[in-house]
Parts: C-alpha cells; sequence; structure tokens
C-alpha cells in the first residue's frame, strides 16, 4: 500500500491555487489520520486553572457592565433609537 | 489490526488523555465561582424600530462596525436582496438584487466599503459599496467550496472566511478571487463562523457537535470543543476574545473558555426545548442574547445562567441576531421578513 506522508500537511495548509479539498473524496483512512494527527497537536495543549479562568471572566464582565447599554437602559431623551418627533403634518 | 482501528485506537487515546488534561485543571465551575454575585436585574427590550421591506424569509444579518457605518447594518432574503439599512431612520441605503436568492449568510466589511453574502450556489459574492458612480456592482464571486455558503466574515477589504456545508472554511484573497487556505477538520457541515476581536483566530461551529478554534495565519486548528449533542449553529466569542459561545439544535447553549480548554458553563432551561438558531453577547458579555425555533429570543445573564428576559416580537423563527459595534442596541431578524432593533 502507496502512503503519503505529506497528506496530513496538505490537508492544513494549502497555500497558491493549490485546489480543493474534497470531504467527500477523502477516504475513512485519510480522515481517521487527520483527526489522530489533530489530536496530538491538541494534548500538548497548555490548560488554565479554571478558577482564574472564572476570576478573569467576572473581571471582565464587571469591567463592563456599567457602560452596557442593554443591560443597564437608556434614558429615553438619549437613545439614538427614540421615536422621531418633530416634523409637521402636510393635509 | 487494521489501518483503520489502529488509527481510531490511537485517537481514542488521545482523546481520553486531553479529557484527563481537562479534568486536572478543573479545580472550579463558573456555578461555585460565581455564588456570591447577583443576578442581573430583569431584562426588558422594547422594539424601537421595525425594519420593513423583506418580500421573503430574513436568514442572515450584519451590523457595520467602522464608526461611519456603526447604526448600519446589512440583510440577506431569499426574496433574492440584500439590503443596508440605516437603523436610525429605517431607510433603505442599498438594495442590492442577488443573482442567486438562495441566500444564507451576509458580512458588512469593517471598513464598511463591502458587503459579502452567499448560500446555496456555493459561492460567496463581494459587493463594492463605493463605486464610483454610485451603483452597487459584484466586485468577486468566490468559487471553490463543493458546498453550500453557510457563514462568511470579512478580516479586512482584502480578506474574508467563510464556512461552508463541504465541512470546511476558506480564507480568500479577494483581489485575486482565490483560496488563500483551506481549514479543513470538521467532520460534518460548518453552520456558523466568528473572527477573534484581534483578527488572529477565527472559530467554526459544525454539524458534527464541535466547534474548532483555527489560528488563522499558522493554518492551524489550535483546539476543538466537544459537548453539545447536536449540530451547532450558531457561534461568537465573548467580547474579550477569551471565551467562545455556542448555541446548538440541542436547545443549549455553552460557554467554552480558551484558556482551559473546556465548557465553563451550559445555558439550558427545562422548559426550552426547540434548537438555537443564532446568538449574540451584550457589550460587556453580562448577556447573551440567543434566537430559538420557537419564535423568541432568550436573554440570558451570561455569570449566573439564568433567564433574565424574553424578546417576543416575530411571528416566525428568529434566524440572525446581531448586538451594534457600540453595544447601543440589538437587531433580529427573522422568517417572518421584519428585522426589529432592540434597546
Amino acid at each position: 500500500m502507496f502512503t503519503f506522508p505529506l497528506a496530513t500537511m496538505y490537508f492544513y495548509s494549502l497555500t497558491d491555487n493549490a485546489g480543493v479539498i474534497n470531504m467527500d473524496e477523502l477516504t475513512d483512512v485519510d480522515k481517521a489520520k487527520m483527526e489522530r494527527d489533530q489530536k496530538k497537536i491538541e494534548v500538548k495543549l497548555e490548560r488554565w486553572m479554571t478558577s482564574k479562568c472564572c476570576t478573569e471572566f467576572m473581571e471582565a464582565v464587571q469591567a463592563g457592565v456599567e457602560e452596557d447599554t442593554l443591560v443597564k437602559g437608556i434614558a429615553e431623551d438619549k437613545n439614538p433609537f427614540k421615536e422621531l418627533k418633530g416634523g409637521c403634518v402636510v393635509c | 489490526m487494521g489501518e483503520m482501528e489502529e488509527l481510531r485506537k490511537e485517537a481514542d487515546n488521545l482523546k481520553d488523555q486531553i479529557t484527563e488534561a481537562r479534568k486536572v485543571v478543573q479545580d472550579t465551575t463558573l456555578q461555585e465561582a460565581v455564588a456570591g454575585t447577583t443576578l442581573v436585574g430583569r431584562v426588558q427590550l422594547k422594539t424601537r424600530k421595525t425594519l420593513r421591506g423583506h418580500l421573503a424569509k430574513i436568514y442572515a444579518m450584519h451590523w457595520g462596525t467602522d464608526t461611519n457605518c456603526s447604526k448600519l447594518c446589512v440583510s440577506a432574503s431569499q426574496d433574492g436582496k440584500l439590503i443596508v439599512w440605516d437603523t436610525l431612520t429605517t431607510n433603505k441605503v442599498n438594495a442590492i438584487p442577488l443573482k442567486s436568492s438562495w441566500v444564507m449568510t451576509c458580512a458588512y466589511a469593517p471598513s464598511g466599503n463591502m458587503v459579502a453574502c452567499g448560500g446555496l450556489d456555493n459561492m460567496c459574492s463581494i459587493y463594492n459599496l463605493k463605486g464610483k458612480d454610485g451603483n452597487v456592482k459584484v466586485m468577486r464571486e468566490l468559487a471553490a467550496h463543493t458546498g453550500y455558503l453557510s457563514c462568511c466574515r470579512f478580516l479586512n477589504d482584502s480578506e474574508i472566511i467563510t464556512s461552508s456545508g463541504d465541512c470546511t472554511c476558506i480564507l480568500w484573497d479577494i483581489e485575486t478571487g482565490t483560496e488563500k487556505t483551506i481549514f479543513a477538520g470538521h467532520l460534518g457541515d460548518c453552520m456558523s463562523l466568528a473572527v477573534s476581536p484581534d483578527f488572529k483566530m477565527f472559530i467554526s461551529g459544525a454539524c458534527d457537535f464541535t466547534a474548532k478554534l483555527w489560528d488563522i495565519r499558522e493554518a492551524t486548528c489550535r483546539q476543538t470543543f466537544s459537548g453539545h449533542e447536536s449540530d451547532i449553529n450558531a457561534i461568537g466569542f465573548f467580547p474579550n476574545g477569551n471565551a467562545v459561545i455556542t448555541g446548538s439544535d440541542d436547545a443549549t447553549c455553552k460557554l467554552y473558555d480558551l484558556r482551559a480548554d473546556q465548557e465553563l458553563i451550559t445555558y439550558q432551561d427545562s422548559g426550552i426545548m426547540c434548537g438555537v438558531t443564532s446568538l449574540a453577547a451584550s457589550l460587556s458579555g453580562r448577556l447573551l442574547l440567543a434566537g430559538y425555533d420557537d419564535f423568541n429570543v432568550n436573554i440570558w445573564d451570561m455569570l449566573k445562567a439564568e433567564r433574565v428576559g424574553v424578546l417576543a416580537g416575530h411571528d416566525n423563527r428568529v434566524s440572525c441576531i446581531g448586538v451594534s459595534s457600540d453595544g447601543m442596541a440589538c437587531c433580529t431578524g427573522s422568517w417572518d421578513s421584519f428585522l426589529k432593533i432592540w434597546n
């Protein structure tokens, strides 16, 4: 059986009109190789403790909430989307 | 053992290692962490404007971001038109007839100079809004996908990213009309994509129930997020770019943190049994607005994962939702052919 060791590189990075990947044309073995190679990359990720992430998440939200119109609301006269009043009726 | 079996075994082994590595860093849940915070007050938004003009289902909308067009938005309908709206006056700035009426997505370039759309024609068509003679014309037709165009987002005036029913996403060079990079890896139709606030990454949600984080320049998939039990229809970045929000046919939305590489919380309610079609976060990220198949938009407190409001006003499925770049309003688009502006 003839295998293409560079095949996995091909699937992740194509440049200069190298062509289209037609997923329908990939064999099950090709897809399984892609998955396996992708998981090899992902397993090496350095992960943060969720406590640190949660704290940062909460801080990010609290930091912006005072300026968040959808949370705080907006005074009628300051609302750019208010009903356009004025003008006149021509009979 | 056959090659297939060996590959599967290797992949499963690696997946188990990843699951373990995620558990190791899970020293708290978001629910525990926010136990001391108060639920945000009930959110009651009113319809301020109704944008009337489309004659068929609206499938997509996108706000302009540049300061000259922060109150402009573009919408796409299967009546075969793209309409650019001035949301303050409800006037139509442009009404662009499309070659193919089977449109599923539209996008506004950050500069405000172009819009793009695509759908069952498998192409992404780019329109120049600032042509010399004032007419809006097709600038490029980006053709290479072998499946429908589900979503598109501009990086700048010369690059756009598309997602497709052919399971891939593509980064295009608009000038030459050719593919720069093909992002393959999803095992199901890609339904939605979102670009990170710093424009270095993008995320895609697909019918393989996963979301993937891609490095645009390195052309690699960095992370894959699972957990959903059905197709992911909608995806977005949390405003600071450190987390991803997904919406699925499994009736839930999920928040995944990029640094912890895992889900922090699920937004679900036993009373909600229909799929999520669209989502958008408010400016601070405190609120998650999600459109559902039951014609409503539910508003969630993103910290406490509780519903704090509902936008009820459409007579059919809410297909698209967006929050303006200054956070002042949200826009919903529906199969009832109307767009509504709320705040």
